[in-house]
């Protein structure tokens, strides 16, 4: 198993279990979801499963070449970098209320959107050439 | 990698790139506030990373990785995977359709489709989820 995938799948894990924590977090009595809710969301499918995907798809699909079985592997560590940034960016802006720490929260926002998109478009770029019959 | 897993992951791939930026968008108008129709694409964001991304890539990668049968039809009845793929494909387009259509029972139809193909993948893969004999 390459290094990036294990740290793909690993790291796919502790987002996992700091997913399941929050839902247990917010079933506690007198706890509002507030923002937090689509975070929780997002913790599971895309840090967790979309990650896992990630990691096991770059190990598995068929080799890019023989030189180069996972093609450029500095790309494959941006989509690492790229979506976990950006999954701790949205988890420290999206829960504040939309007029709090103006404008960072919003600047911060974006940047995580962009992140979180720019790592599944690289992941699309890396993938697509490896999906083939031999 | 046989044609119905390189059709099937192409797809989720192409589900993925969609909608990964139909939530970069609905991310950005929480930030900004500047693009609230970003928010009739949260429907289809959700249909498309559940279903077009993450269950599809899932079964096109077990059509290809899952034990193969002994005979002339080593990944089973292909002409069932296959349906089982255009049906979950119809069910998805007709899903992400569905808001802009009056039919009220367009939403249905497209979750019938899809259980339908899913089924049908059930079926056309079982034989293949067995031990393999050293």
């Amino acid at each position: 198993m390459p290094t990036i995938t294990r740290w793909l799948v690993k790291t796919s894990l502790v987002m996992l279990v700091a997913g399941l924590a929050l839902g247990v977090y917010l079933h506690l009595p007198g706890i509002s979801s507030g923002g937090l809710f689509p975070l929780y969301l997002h913790l599971l499918t895309f840090g967790w499963l979309t990650q896992l995907i990630i990691g096991i798809a770059l190990w598995m699909l068929p080799k890019y070449t023989l030189e180069r079985p996972r093609g450029d592997e500095r790309l494959n560590w941006l989509i690492y970098l790229c979506l976990n940034l950006g999954l701790v960016m949205r988890a420290l802006f999206e829960p504040l209320p939309p007029t709090a720490l103006s404008p960072w929260r919003g600047v911060g926002l974006v940047a995580a959107a962009v992140l979180q998109w720019l790592a599944a478009l690289l992941f699309i770029r890396q993938a697509w050439p490896r999906v083939k019959g031999r | 990698m046989p044609l119905l897993s390189r059709w099937a992951v192409r797809l989720a791939l192409i589900a993925l790139g969609v909608g990964s930026t139909l939530g970069a968008l609905i991310l950005i108008q929480k930030g900004l506030g500047t693009l609230p129709w970003a928010w009739s694409g949260l429907g289809a964001h959700v249909e498309l990373m559940l279903i077009g991304w993450m269950t599809q890539f899932a079964l096109g990668i077990a059509y290809w990785i899952l034990p193969r049968l002994p005979g002339m039809a080593p990944r089973g009845n292909p002409i069932l995977a296959g349906l089982a793929f255009i049906l979950l494909n119809l069910g998805l387009l007709l899903a992400l359709l569905a808001p802009f259509r009056p039919w009220p029972w367009g939403l249905v139809l497209a979750r019938l489709l899809e259980v339908l193909g899913l089924l049908l993948f059930g079926l056309a893969i079982w034989p293949r989820i067995r031990a393999l004999k050293p």
